[in-house]
């Protein structure tokens, strides 16, 4: 698995998504300056960070979805190669059209920082065959801006096709007004593109990989993506 | 080629039936300071602009790419370009 981390100005989540791939892998991702042109030779997963790119001007995500390095990821996701955005990095995936909808600011009006349970909706792709069908793991959230939302066509096309990654749910795994952090339509926390190799999540899996800081219920998703490649 | 220095004011909304937070919160605000009759609030962001341009048509073309490709998300916002 070589994987590429792209760092805009503003990424703040670059190390720990760089420590939890390592983790997993046994190989160190390179990171990728955003005005560079082009992803290193072979790379299988770029993964677009999280934290506040360009100080969210405009709106969150809007000008890194623009950078440069933009170009060429689009290029390798149309080849099939898996990205990750985790937060801004979902943020700067729907803002540059590689997945569907926006992300508004959160209905409650406040930045949330706290645990969230989430059912992972399908293991049966890339990022999630280390985990259960339907498993409920706890993992951060730290955002203001996680309100996904998209029109009705677009909701029933990603339903439809099994393209919810993730939802937002308490510990027994119920969907109610609590256990929704941010107002999301039908508690989508992630979202696949159409083809799964594009994965866009709010929630952090990367910071819960150790026991002594709260939990390891994030690894299985670098877990996933390290066999993946072995797989394939 | 570099033609006349324009101003243009864009003003990038909301589509109706998005639901914006932050005009809400706006008009609570409102309200409680007694500001009476308010209806509702739709908040919105203007961008004033300094373009050069042969002439206003092509003003507005230049203008139209920056909204699609940058100031506005079309999937939920509207935007309305004037020459000054």
């Amino acid at each position: 698995m070589k994987a590429a981390v792209i760092l805009f100005p503003g990424s703040n989540r670059e190390g720990d998504v760089a420590r939890a791939l390592h983790q997993a892998t046994g190989h160190e991702p390179q990171i990728i300056w955003h005005s560079d042109e082009e992803l290193p030779q072979g790379t299988d997963l770029v993964v677009l960070p999280g934290g506040f790119s360009y100080g969210d001007y405009l709106r969150c995500g809007a000008i890194a979805a623009r950078a440069k390095i933009m170009t060429a990821v689009r290029a390798h996701a149309a080849r099939g190669g898996l990205v990750l955005g985790i937060c801004n990095g979902f943020q700067i995936l729907v803002e540059s059209g590689l997945l569907p909808g926006v992300l508004m600011r959160n209905t409650h009006l406040r930045f949330v920082c706290r645990m969230q349970h989430l059912r992972v909706e399908t293991n049966s792709t890339p990022f999630t065959s280390a985990y259960q069908n339907q498993q409920i793991i706890e993992v951060a959230i730290a955002h203001g801006e996680g309100n996904y939302m998209a029109d009705q066509n677009t909701i029933n096309l990603l339903e439809g096709n099994g393209r919810i990654a993730f939802r937002y749910c308490d510990a027994q795994g119920l969907m109610n007004a609590q256990s929704n952090p941010n107002g999301s339509i039908n508690h989508i926390a992630g979202i696949y593109s159409e083809k799964f190799n594009v994965l866009g999540l709010m929630p952090h899996p990367e910071n819960l990989i150790e026991s002594l800081v709260g939990g390891t219920d994030g690894r299985g998703m670098f877990e996933s993506l390290a066999h993946f490649k072995s797989a394939a | 080629m570099f033609g006349d220095r324009m101003k243009a004011r864009i003003i990038v909304t909301l589509k109706s039936g998005v639901l914006d937070p932050q005009g809400k919160a706006i008009e609570g605000a409102l309200k409680s300071l007694d500001v009476s009759d308010v209806l509702g609030v739709r908040q919105g962001k203007v961008f004033d602009i300094e373009i050069a341009a042969a002439n206003k048509s092509e003003a507005e073309t230049k203008l139209k790419m920056a909204c699609e490709k940058l100031l506005a998300n079309t999937v939920v916002e509207n935007y309305q370009i004037e020459l000054l």
